[in-house]
Protein backbone atom coordinates (compact mmCIF):
# COMPACT_ATOMS: atom_id res chain seq x y z
CA UNK A 1 0.00 0.00 0.00
CA UNK A 2 2.41 2.82 0.95
CA UNK A 3 5.35 1.41 -1.70
CA UNK A 4 2.14 2.15 -4.30
CA UNK A 5 1.71 5.69 -3.02
CA UNK A 6 5.37 6.46 -3.27
CA UNK A 7 5.14 4.80 -6.71
CA UNK A 8 2.49 6.99 -8.03
CA UNK A 9 4.22 10.18 -6.05
CA UNK A 10 7.71 9.29 -7.93
CA UNK A 11 5.75 8.78 -11.45
CA UNK A 12 4.16 11.86 -11.08
CA UNK A 13 6.06 14.97 -13.31
CA UNK A 14 8.21 17.41 -11.14
CA UNK A 15 5.76 20.21 -11.61
CA UNK A 16 2.90 18.35 -9.99
CA UNK A 17 5.21 17.00 -7.20
CA UNK A 18 5.54 21.05 -6.98
CA UNK A 19 2.41 21.59 -7.15
CA UNK A 20 0.89 19.60 -4.91
CA UNK A 21 3.75 20.34 -2.11
CA UNK A 22 3.05 24.41 -2.76
CA UNK A 23 -0.86 23.46 -2.26
CA UNK A 24 0.54 21.12 0.97
CA UNK A 25 1.96 24.73 2.36
CA UNK A 26 -0.72 27.09 1.68
CA UNK A 27 -3.87 25.38 2.37
CA UNK A 28 -3.25 24.73 6.29
CA UNK A 29 -1.75 28.10 5.76
CA UNK A 30 -4.49 29.83 4.66
CA UNK A 31 -6.57 27.63 7.31
CA UNK A 32 -4.20 28.91 10.28
CA UNK A 33 -4.58 32.96 9.02
CA UNK A 34 -8.77 32.18 8.89
CA UNK A 35 -8.48 30.80 12.59
CA UNK A 36 -5.54 33.25 13.82
CA UNK A 37 -8.18 35.74 13.36
CA UNK A 38 -10.99 33.87 15.52
CA UNK A 39 -8.04 33.20 18.35
CA UNK A 40 -7.12 36.98 17.97
CA UNK A 41 -10.57 38.19 19.24
CA UNK A 42 -11.34 35.19 21.41
CA UNK A 43 -7.74 36.26 23.15
CA UNK A 44 -8.10 39.44 23.32
CA UNK A 45 -11.96 38.98 24.43
CA UNK A 46 -10.89 36.69 27.84
CA UNK A 47 -7.72 39.68 28.31
CA UNK A 48 -10.73 42.39 28.47
CA UNK A 49 -13.04 39.97 30.60
CA UNK A 50 -15.27 39.76 27.39
CA UNK A 51 -16.45 36.23 25.62
CA UNK A 52 -15.79 37.42 22.01
CA UNK A 53 -17.43 35.69 19.15
CA UNK A 54 -19.21 32.71 20.18
CA UNK A 55 -22.41 32.74 18.20
CA UNK A 56 -21.71 30.92 14.41
CA UNK A 57 -20.71 26.76 15.17
CA UNK A 58 -20.28 25.82 18.73
CA UNK A 59 -18.32 28.21 21.05
CA UNK A 60 -18.22 30.45 17.92
CA UNK A 61 -16.16 27.95 15.91
CA UNK A 62 -17.50 28.64 12.29
CA UNK A 63 -16.70 32.44 12.87
CA UNK A 64 -14.13 33.02 10.59
CA UNK A 65 -16.09 31.31 7.88
CA UNK A 66 -19.26 33.21 8.13
CA UNK A 67 -16.92 36.24 7.80
CA UNK A 68 -14.96 34.67 4.29
CA UNK A 69 -18.88 33.75 3.22
CA UNK A 70 -19.57 37.52 4.01
CA UNK A 71 -16.43 39.38 2.46
CA UNK A 72 -16.47 36.95 -0.20
CA UNK A 73 -20.29 38.00 -1.43
CA UNK A 74 -19.77 41.93 -0.64
CA UNK A 75 -18.92 44.41 -3.74
CA UNK A 76 -15.60 45.10 -4.86
CA UNK A 77 -16.23 49.38 -4.49
CA UNK A 78 -13.64 51.17 -6.87
CA UNK A 79 -13.64 54.53 -4.99
CA UNK A 80 -13.44 57.59 -8.25
CA UNK A 81 -10.36 58.19 -9.77
CA UNK A 82 -9.07 55.47 -8.45
CA UNK A 83 -6.53 54.18 -10.25
CA UNK A 84 -8.17 50.97 -11.29
CA UNK A 85 -5.33 48.88 -12.01
CA UNK A 86 -2.89 49.63 -9.27
CA UNK A 87 -6.10 49.62 -6.96
CA UNK A 88 -6.68 45.86 -7.90
CA UNK A 89 -3.42 44.79 -8.23
CA UNK A 90 -2.28 46.45 -4.39
CA UNK A 91 -3.63 43.57 -2.41
CA UNK A 92 -2.46 41.21 -4.73
CA UNK A 93 1.19 42.59 -4.20
CA UNK A 94 0.77 42.27 -0.26
CA UNK A 95 -0.14 38.80 -0.03
CA UNK A 96 2.62 37.15 -3.07
CA UNK A 97 5.55 37.96 -0.93
CA UNK A 98 3.80 36.88 2.79
CA UNK A 99 3.10 32.81 0.88
CA UNK A 100 6.31 33.28 -1.12
CA UNK A 101 8.37 33.46 1.67
CA UNK A 102 7.12 30.18 2.70
CA UNK A 103 9.10 28.42 -0.26
CA UNK A 104 11.96 28.47 2.25
CA UNK A 105 10.58 27.69 5.80
CA UNK A 106 11.72 23.87 6.66
CA UNK A 107 8.76 22.39 9.05
CA UNK A 108 11.12 19.77 9.91
CA UNK A 109 14.26 17.70 8.79
CA UNK A 110 14.47 18.12 5.50
CA UNK A 111 10.23 19.18 5.02
CA UNK A 112 11.04 21.90 2.94
CA UNK A 113 9.79 23.18 -0.35
CA UNK A 114 12.81 24.91 -1.38
CA UNK A 115 16.32 24.23 0.01
CA UNK A 116 18.08 26.92 -1.35
CA UNK A 117 21.37 28.11 -0.16
CA UNK A 118 20.77 31.63 0.32
CA UNK A 119 17.24 30.81 1.96
CA UNK A 120 17.86 33.97 5.06
CA UNK A 121 18.21 36.35 2.23
CA UNK A 122 15.64 35.14 -0.03
CA UNK A 123 12.96 35.89 2.89
CA UNK A 124 14.48 39.20 4.09
CA UNK A 125 14.28 40.17 0.32
CA UNK A 126 10.47 39.17 -0.37
CA UNK A 127 9.42 40.76 3.07
CA UNK A 128 10.94 43.92 2.10
CA UNK A 129 8.67 43.53 -1.29
CA UNK A 130 5.12 43.82 1.45
CA UNK A 131 5.27 47.36 1.34
CA UNK A 132 4.86 48.02 -1.95
CA UNK A 133 1.26 46.74 -1.51
CA UNK A 134 0.34 48.91 1.52
CA UNK A 135 1.67 51.87 -0.61
CA UNK A 136 0.43 51.60 -3.32
CA UNK A 137 -3.05 50.73 -2.41
CA UNK A 138 -2.78 54.06 -0.29
CA UNK A 139 -1.35 56.30 -3.71
CA UNK A 140 -3.94 54.06 -5.94
CA UNK A 141 -6.92 54.88 -3.62
CA UNK A 142 -7.04 58.36 -4.32
CA UNK A 143 -7.61 59.16 -0.96
CA UNK A 144 -6.18 61.24 1.93
CA UNK A 145 -6.40 59.60 4.94
CA UNK A 146 -5.16 55.68 2.57
CA UNK A 147 -2.11 58.15 1.47
CA UNK A 148 -1.18 59.17 5.15
CA UNK A 149 -1.38 55.54 6.28
CA UNK A 150 0.74 54.46 3.26
CA UNK A 151 3.25 57.28 3.86
CA UNK A 152 3.27 56.33 7.13
CA UNK A 153 4.07 52.88 6.66
CA UNK A 154 6.28 53.04 4.23
CA UNK A 155 8.61 54.77 6.28
CA UNK A 156 8.00 52.31 9.68
CA UNK A 157 8.89 49.57 7.42
CA UNK A 158 12.12 51.15 5.79
CA UNK A 159 13.36 51.94 8.96
CA UNK A 160 12.57 48.49 11.10
CA UNK A 161 13.86 46.49 8.02
CA UNK A 162 17.30 47.42 8.76
CA UNK A 163 17.64 46.76 12.35
CA UNK A 164 15.62 43.44 11.64
CA UNK A 165 18.47 42.11 8.62
CA UNK A 166 20.88 43.24 11.10
CA UNK A 167 19.62 40.56 13.78
CA UNK A 168 19.23 38.41 10.91
CA UNK A 169 23.27 39.00 10.22
CA UNK A 170 23.61 37.96 13.75
CA UNK A 171 22.26 34.99 13.88
CA UNK A 172 23.60 33.79 10.28
CA UNK A 173 27.31 35.01 11.64
CA UNK A 174 26.44 32.61 14.77
CA UNK A 175 25.46 29.74 12.45
CA UNK A 176 27.92 30.62 9.77
CA UNK A 177 25.21 29.60 6.96
CA UNK A 178 22.42 31.58 5.20
CA UNK A 179 20.55 27.92 4.90
CA UNK A 180 17.49 28.09 7.48
CA UNK A 181 17.70 24.27 7.75
CA UNK A 182 21.82 24.45 8.43
CA UNK A 183 20.97 27.46 10.88
CA UNK A 184 18.54 25.00 12.63
CA UNK A 185 20.65 22.19 13.09
CA UNK A 186 23.43 24.20 14.33
CA UNK A 187 21.37 24.84 17.24
CA UNK A 188 21.18 20.98 18.34
CA UNK A 189 22.63 20.60 21.63
CA UNK A 190 21.49 19.32 24.96
CA UNK A 191 17.92 20.35 25.90
CA UNK A 192 17.88 23.96 25.33
CA UNK A 193 21.10 25.08 25.56
CA UNK A 194 21.85 24.71 22.58
CA UNK A 195 19.59 27.28 20.83
CA UNK A 196 20.02 30.87 19.77
CA UNK A 197 18.66 32.83 22.09
CA UNK A 198 20.59 32.30 24.60
CA UNK A 199 23.78 33.86 23.24
CA UNK A 200 21.92 36.25 20.69
CA UNK A 201 19.27 37.57 23.10
CA UNK A 202 19.68 41.36 22.29
CA UNK A 203 18.82 40.19 18.65
CA UNK A 204 16.09 38.21 19.13
CA UNK A 205 14.17 40.62 21.35
CA UNK A 206 15.21 43.54 18.49
CA UNK A 207 14.24 41.06 15.96
CA UNK A 208 10.64 40.41 17.17
CA UNK A 209 10.48 44.22 18.22
CA UNK A 210 10.89 44.80 14.89
CA UNK A 211 8.90 41.58 13.65
CA UNK A 212 5.38 43.75 15.13
CA UNK A 213 6.57 46.79 13.32
CA UNK A 214 6.76 45.35 10.03
CA UNK A 215 3.72 43.94 10.34
CA UNK A 216 2.05 46.90 11.11
CA UNK A 217 0.47 44.91 14.21
CA UNK A 218 -0.27 47.05 17.65
CA UNK A 219 1.40 48.93 19.18
CA UNK A 220 3.08 50.11 15.45
CA UNK A 221 0.03 49.64 13.80
CA UNK A 222 -0.02 54.11 12.66
CA UNK A 223 -0.55 52.80 9.02
CA UNK A 224 -4.08 51.65 9.85
CA UNK A 225 -4.53 53.96 12.61
CA UNK A 226 -8.03 53.85 13.09
CA UNK A 227 -8.71 56.61 15.92
CA UNK A 228 -6.32 58.90 13.36
CA UNK A 229 -6.74 58.17 10.28
CA UNK A 230 -9.57 56.09 9.67
CA UNK A 231 -8.16 52.79 8.43
CA UNK A 232 -5.14 54.09 7.12
CA UNK A 233 -3.60 52.38 3.84
CA UNK A 234 -6.94 50.29 2.94
CA UNK A 235 -9.77 52.14 4.11
CA UNK A 236 -11.28 52.72 0.75
CA UNK A 237 -11.39 49.17 0.10
CA UNK A 238 -14.12 46.67 0.40
CA UNK A 239 -15.20 43.24 -0.03
CA UNK A 240 -12.65 40.26 -0.95
CA UNK A 241 -10.08 43.11 -1.91
CA UNK A 242 -10.44 44.15 1.70
CA UNK A 243 -10.05 40.64 2.59
CA UNK A 244 -6.78 39.81 1.05
CA UNK A 245 -4.72 42.62 2.93
CA UNK A 246 -6.23 41.14 6.20
CA UNK A 247 -4.66 37.66 4.54
CA UNK A 248 -1.47 39.37 4.17
CA UNK A 249 -1.14 40.74 7.50
CA UNK A 250 -1.71 37.53 9.20
CA UNK A 251 0.25 35.43 7.14
CA UNK A 252 3.08 37.51 7.83
CA UNK A 253 2.36 37.33 11.39
CA UNK A 254 2.50 33.73 11.15
CA UNK A 255 5.92 33.84 9.01
CA UNK A 256 7.29 36.06 11.57
CA UNK A 257 6.59 34.01 14.22
CA UNK A 258 7.75 31.16 12.14
CA UNK A 259 11.33 32.68 11.33
CA UNK A 260 11.43 33.34 15.71
CA UNK A 261 11.02 29.90 16.35
CA UNK A 262 13.78 28.74 13.42
CA UNK A 263 16.20 31.02 13.91
CA UNK A 264 16.33 31.38 18.04
CA UNK A 265 14.35 28.58 19.27
CA UNK A 266 15.71 25.75 17.74
CA UNK A 267 12.49 25.48 14.93
CA UNK A 268 11.92 21.51 15.50
CA UNK A 269 14.21 20.56 17.47
CA UNK A 270 12.64 19.26 20.96
CA UNK A 271 13.15 20.92 24.45
CA UNK A 272 14.05 17.13 25.24
CA UNK A 273 16.87 16.81 23.41
CA UNK A 274 20.01 14.37 24.80
CA UNK A 275 17.79 14.48 28.19
CA UNK A 276 15.61 11.48 27.41
CA UNK A 277 17.18 8.19 26.43
CA UNK A 278 16.96 6.59 23.43
CA UNK A 279 14.54 3.84 24.86
CA UNK A 280 12.33 6.14 25.75
CA UNK A 281 12.13 7.52 21.93
CA UNK A 282 11.23 4.30 21.24
CA UNK A 283 7.98 3.82 23.14
CA UNK A 284 5.08 4.79 20.15
CA UNK A 285 3.46 7.98 21.36
CA UNK A 286 5.72 9.29 24.19
CA UNK A 287 8.48 8.92 21.92
CA UNK A 288 7.67 10.77 19.52
CA UNK A 289 5.90 13.67 21.19
CA UNK A 290 9.63 14.07 23.10
CA UNK A 291 11.60 13.92 19.87
CA UNK A 292 12.27 16.31 17.26
CA UNK A 293 9.90 17.43 15.23
CA UNK A 294 7.04 19.53 13.18
CA UNK A 295 4.76 19.23 16.28
CA UNK A 296 7.85 21.40 18.13
CA UNK A 297 8.26 23.85 15.34
CA UNK A 298 4.43 24.46 15.13
CA UNK A 299 4.25 24.75 18.91
CA UNK A 300 7.00 27.57 18.97
CA UNK A 301 5.39 28.98 16.07
CA UNK A 302 1.69 29.46 18.13
CA UNK A 303 3.21 30.81 21.03
CA UNK A 304 5.05 33.37 19.43
CA UNK A 305 1.93 34.14 17.36
CA UNK A 306 0.05 34.31 20.51
CA UNK A 307 2.71 37.29 22.04
CA UNK A 308 1.13 38.96 18.86
CA UNK A 309 -2.14 39.00 19.97
CA UNK A 310 -0.64 39.52 23.56
CA UNK A 311 0.80 42.65 22.48
CA UNK A 312 -2.36 44.19 20.65
CA UNK A 313 -4.06 43.62 23.74
CA UNK A 314 -1.41 45.40 26.84
CA UNK A 315 -0.04 48.52 24.64
CA UNK A 316 -1.54 51.11 23.96
CA UNK A 317 -0.19 52.69 20.05
CA UNK A 318 3.29 54.56 19.69
CA UNK A 319 3.24 58.19 18.99
CA UNK A 320 4.94 58.41 15.38
CA UNK A 321 8.06 60.32 16.48
CA UNK A 322 8.71 57.69 19.02
CA UNK A 323 8.61 54.73 16.51
CA UNK A 324 11.53 56.35 14.43
CA UNK A 325 13.18 57.21 17.51
CA UNK A 326 12.51 53.33 18.83
CA UNK A 327 14.06 52.09 15.42
CA UNK A 328 16.70 54.26 14.93
CA UNK A 329 18.24 55.04 18.13
CA UNK A 330 17.75 52.26 20.19
CA UNK A 331 17.07 49.27 17.91
CA UNK A 332 19.25 49.45 15.39
CA UNK A 333 22.45 50.50 18.27
CA UNK A 334 21.68 47.19 19.93
CA UNK A 335 22.39 45.10 16.95
CA UNK A 336 25.49 46.64 15.82
CA UNK A 337 27.05 46.42 19.26
CA UNK A 338 25.80 42.87 19.83
CA UNK A 339 27.33 42.11 16.15
CA UNK A 340 30.15 43.10 17.09
CA UNK A 341 30.53 41.56 19.99
CA UNK A 342 29.80 38.16 18.20
CA UNK A 343 32.20 39.14 15.32
CA UNK A 344 34.93 39.18 17.73
CA UNK A 345 33.48 36.15 19.65
CA UNK A 346 33.86 34.35 16.14
CA UNK A 347 37.23 35.83 15.63
CA UNK A 348 38.65 34.63 18.54
CA UNK A 349 36.87 31.04 17.94
CA UNK A 350 34.95 31.06 21.28
CA UNK A 351 31.81 29.80 20.42
CA UNK A 352 30.29 28.05 23.44
CA UNK A 353 26.83 27.85 21.05
CA UNK A 354 28.69 25.56 18.77
CA UNK A 355 28.92 22.41 20.69
CA UNK B 1 14.37 26.69 -27.95
CA UNK B 2 14.59 25.31 -24.75
CA UNK B 3 12.71 26.06 -21.01
CA UNK B 4 15.68 28.22 -20.35
CA UNK B 5 16.16 30.53 -23.44
CA UNK B 6 12.47 31.15 -23.00
CA UNK B 7 13.02 32.20 -19.49
CA UNK B 8 15.34 34.26 -20.04
CA UNK B 9 13.60 36.12 -23.48
CA UNK B 10 10.31 36.44 -20.93
CA UNK B 11 12.08 38.33 -18.55
CA UNK B 12 14.20 40.19 -20.96
CA UNK B 13 11.51 41.26 -22.89
CA UNK B 14 9.98 42.74 -19.39
CA UNK B 15 12.88 44.07 -18.45
CA UNK B 16 12.90 46.56 -21.91
CA UNK B 17 9.48 47.36 -22.06
CA UNK B 18 9.06 48.47 -18.61
CA UNK B 19 12.36 50.28 -18.87
CA UNK B 20 11.13 51.93 -22.12
CA UNK B 21 7.91 52.15 -20.42
CA UNK B 22 9.38 54.02 -17.61
CA UNK B 23 10.75 57.06 -19.74
CA UNK B 24 7.77 57.46 -21.66
CA UNK B 25 4.85 57.42 -19.29
CA UNK B 26 3.88 60.56 -18.13
CA UNK B 27 2.72 59.80 -14.43
CA UNK B 28 5.94 60.02 -12.10
CA UNK B 29 4.64 57.72 -9.60
CA UNK B 30 4.01 54.47 -12.67
CA UNK B 31 7.68 55.69 -14.13
CA UNK B 32 8.43 54.73 -10.50
CA UNK B 33 6.77 51.61 -10.85
CA UNK B 34 7.94 50.23 -14.05
CA UNK B 35 11.52 51.01 -12.40
CA UNK B 36 10.75 48.41 -9.75
CA UNK B 37 9.41 46.38 -12.30
CA UNK B 38 12.70 47.23 -14.55
CA UNK B 39 14.85 46.13 -11.13
CA UNK B 40 12.91 42.64 -10.22
CA UNK B 41 13.16 41.37 -13.38
CA UNK B 42 16.59 42.14 -13.45
CA UNK B 43 17.34 40.39 -10.82
CA UNK B 44 15.45 37.70 -12.13
CA UNK B 45 17.47 37.74 -15.11
CA UNK B 46 21.16 37.63 -12.73
CA UNK B 47 19.43 34.36 -10.59
CA UNK B 48 19.25 32.88 -13.96
CA UNK B 49 22.68 33.87 -14.35
CA UNK B 50 23.49 31.99 -11.29
CA UNK B 51 24.43 35.18 -9.32
CA UNK B 52 21.89 34.51 -6.74
CA UNK B 53 23.45 36.39 -4.08
CA UNK B 54 23.57 39.77 -6.53
CA UNK B 55 19.81 38.91 -8.12
CA UNK B 56 18.51 38.71 -4.04
CA UNK B 57 20.83 41.86 -2.81
CA UNK B 58 18.89 43.73 -5.64
CA UNK B 59 15.83 43.13 -4.70
CA UNK B 60 16.37 43.99 -0.77
CA UNK B 61 18.10 46.97 -1.41
CA UNK B 62 16.81 48.82 -4.86
CA UNK B 63 13.36 47.33 -4.62
CA UNK B 64 12.81 46.75 -1.05
CA UNK B 65 14.62 50.41 0.05
CA UNK B 66 15.67 52.86 -2.58
CA UNK B 67 12.58 53.24 -4.74
CA UNK B 68 10.37 52.56 -1.24
CA UNK B 69 11.85 56.45 -1.17
CA UNK B 70 11.84 57.20 -4.10
CA UNK B 71 7.64 56.69 -4.10
CA UNK B 72 7.35 57.92 -0.91
CA UNK B 73 8.83 61.22 -2.32
CA UNK B 74 7.35 60.98 -5.67
CA UNK B 75 3.67 61.09 -4.31
CA UNK B 76 4.09 63.68 -2.27
CA UNK B 77 5.73 65.94 -4.92
CA UNK B 78 3.20 68.02 -6.84
CA UNK B 79 4.84 67.82 -9.90
CA UNK B 80 4.04 70.42 -13.10
CA UNK B 81 4.17 68.82 -16.20
CA UNK B 82 3.91 71.38 -18.68
CA UNK B 83 6.79 73.46 -17.11
CA UNK B 84 9.01 70.05 -17.08
CA UNK B 85 7.79 69.53 -20.83
CA UNK B 86 9.30 73.27 -21.87
CA UNK B 87 11.71 73.54 -24.45
CA UNK B 88 11.66 69.91 -25.36
CA UNK B 89 12.41 70.81 -28.61
CA UNK B 90 15.19 73.46 -27.90
CA UNK B 91 16.58 70.60 -26.48
CA UNK B 92 15.78 67.38 -28.52
CA UNK B 93 18.89 68.01 -30.88
CA UNK B 94 21.26 67.75 -27.65
CA UNK B 95 19.39 65.15 -26.08
CA UNK B 96 19.43 62.70 -29.66
CA UNK B 97 23.47 63.43 -29.74
CA UNK B 98 23.81 62.28 -26.28
CA UNK B 99 21.63 58.82 -26.54
CA UNK B 100 23.52 58.34 -30.04
CA UNK B 101 27.15 58.87 -28.63
CA UNK B 102 26.39 56.74 -25.69
CA UNK B 103 24.43 53.76 -27.74
CA UNK B 104 27.73 54.31 -29.90
CA UNK B 105 29.81 53.40 -26.69
CA UNK B 106 28.19 50.70 -25.58
CA UNK B 107 27.73 48.82 -28.87
CA UNK B 108 31.45 49.14 -28.87
CA UNK B 109 31.94 47.56 -25.56
CA UNK B 110 29.28 45.53 -26.02
CA UNK B 111 30.23 43.67 -29.40
CA UNK B 112 33.80 43.45 -28.45
CA UNK B 113 34.12 42.38 -25.24
CA UNK B 114 31.04 40.19 -24.17
CA UNK B 115 31.92 38.24 -27.31
CA UNK B 116 32.73 35.31 -24.50
CA UNK B 117 31.58 31.50 -24.99
CA UNK B 118 29.04 30.71 -22.48
CA UNK B 119 30.97 29.87 -19.00
CA UNK B 120 30.88 26.07 -17.87
CA UNK B 121 28.47 25.75 -15.46
CA UNK B 122 28.78 25.89 -11.58
CA UNK B 123 28.57 21.95 -9.78
CA UNK B 124 24.66 22.08 -7.96
CA UNK B 125 26.76 23.03 -4.26
CA UNK B 126 28.04 25.74 -5.79
CA UNK B 127 27.27 28.86 -3.54
CA UNK B 128 27.13 32.38 -4.92
CA UNK B 129 26.96 34.04 -1.72
CA UNK B 130 30.05 31.97 -0.47
CA UNK B 131 32.42 32.80 -3.35
CA UNK B 132 31.27 36.71 -3.64
CA UNK B 133 32.18 36.44 0.16
CA UNK B 134 35.40 34.66 -0.26
CA UNK B 135 36.91 37.26 -2.90
CA UNK B 136 35.47 40.67 -1.20
CA UNK B 137 37.11 39.80 1.89
CA UNK B 138 40.32 38.28 1.17
CA UNK B 139 41.80 39.42 -2.23
CA UNK B 140 39.33 43.07 -2.18
CA UNK B 141 39.44 43.90 1.10
CA UNK B 142 41.22 47.08 1.21
CA UNK B 143 38.85 48.33 -2.07
CA UNK B 144 36.12 47.27 0.01
CA UNK B 145 36.87 48.64 3.69
CA UNK B 146 37.66 52.12 1.60
CA UNK B 147 34.51 51.85 -0.14
CA UNK B 148 32.54 51.34 3.35
CA UNK B 149 34.46 54.36 5.10
CA UNK B 150 33.52 56.88 2.14
CA UNK B 151 29.83 55.16 2.27
CA UNK B 152 29.75 55.91 5.76
CA UNK B 153 31.58 59.61 5.17
CA UNK B 154 28.75 60.03 2.94
CA UNK B 155 26.48 59.46 5.68
CA UNK B 156 27.50 61.44 8.04
CA UNK B 157 28.00 64.23 5.88
CA UNK B 158 24.18 64.03 4.70
CA UNK B 159 23.00 63.79 8.04
CA UNK B 160 25.26 66.84 9.36
CA UNK B 161 24.33 68.72 6.24
CA UNK B 162 20.47 68.78 6.87
CA UNK B 163 20.54 68.44 11.02
CA UNK B 164 19.19 71.60 11.98
CA UNK B 165 17.81 72.55 15.42
CA UNK B 166 15.24 75.11 14.96
CA UNK B 167 14.44 77.28 18.02
CA UNK B 168 10.82 76.75 19.12
CA UNK B 169 9.81 73.39 18.18
CA UNK B 170 7.82 71.39 20.76
CA UNK B 171 9.13 67.75 20.15
CA UNK B 172 8.89 66.40 23.77
CA UNK B 173 12.46 64.30 24.67
CA UNK B 174 11.03 60.70 25.66
CA UNK B 175 13.71 60.29 28.28
CA UNK B 176 13.13 63.49 29.87
CA UNK B 177 9.61 62.58 29.80
CA UNK B 178 10.58 58.66 31.78
CA UNK B 179 12.91 60.99 33.92
CA UNK B 180 10.03 63.06 35.96
CA UNK B 181 9.69 62.88 39.25
CA UNK B 182 6.44 63.65 41.40
CA UNK B 183 9.10 66.23 43.32
CA UNK B 184 9.91 68.51 40.17
CA UNK B 185 6.15 68.23 39.44
CA UNK B 186 4.01 68.65 42.41
CA UNK B 187 4.67 71.22 45.35
CA UNK B 188 2.93 70.79 48.32
CA UNK B 189 1.92 73.81 50.41
CA UNK B 190 1.42 74.14 54.03
CA UNK B 191 -1.77 76.34 54.42
CA UNK B 192 -4.39 76.51 56.86
CA UNK B 193 -8.23 75.59 56.32
CA UNK B 194 -10.14 77.83 55.58
CA UNK B 195 -12.80 77.74 58.02
CA UNK B 196 -16.00 79.75 58.74
CA UNK B 197 -14.67 81.87 61.40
Amino acid sequence: MIEAVINFWEGLPVVMQIMTKITLIVAPLMLAVAYTTYAERKVIGYMQVRLGPNRVGPRGWLQPIADALKLLTKEVILPTNANRFLFLIAPVLAIMPALAAWAVVPFDDGMVLADINAALLYILALTSMGVYGVIIAGWASNSKYALLGALRSAAQIVSYEIAMGFALVGVLMAAGSLNLGDIVRAQQGVSVTGWFVWPLIGLFLVYFISGVAETNRAPFDVAEGESEIVAGFHVEYSGMAFAVFFLAEYANMILIAALAALLFWGGWLSPFGGLVSESVLAVPVLGWFLGDGIHWFLMKTAFFLFCFLWFRATFPRYRYDQIMRLGWKVLIPVTLVWLFGIGVAVALGWQPWVV
Amino acid sequence: MNFEAFLFYFFAAIVVGAAVAMITVRNPVHAALFLVLTFFTSAALWIMLEAEFLGIVLVLVYVGAVMVLFLFVVMMLDINLTRMREGFMRFLPVGILVAVAMATVMSLVVVRHFRVDAPERAAADYSNTEALGRILYTEYVYPFEIAAVILLVAIIAAIALTLRRRPGTKAIDPAKQVRVSREGRVRMVDMKSEGKS
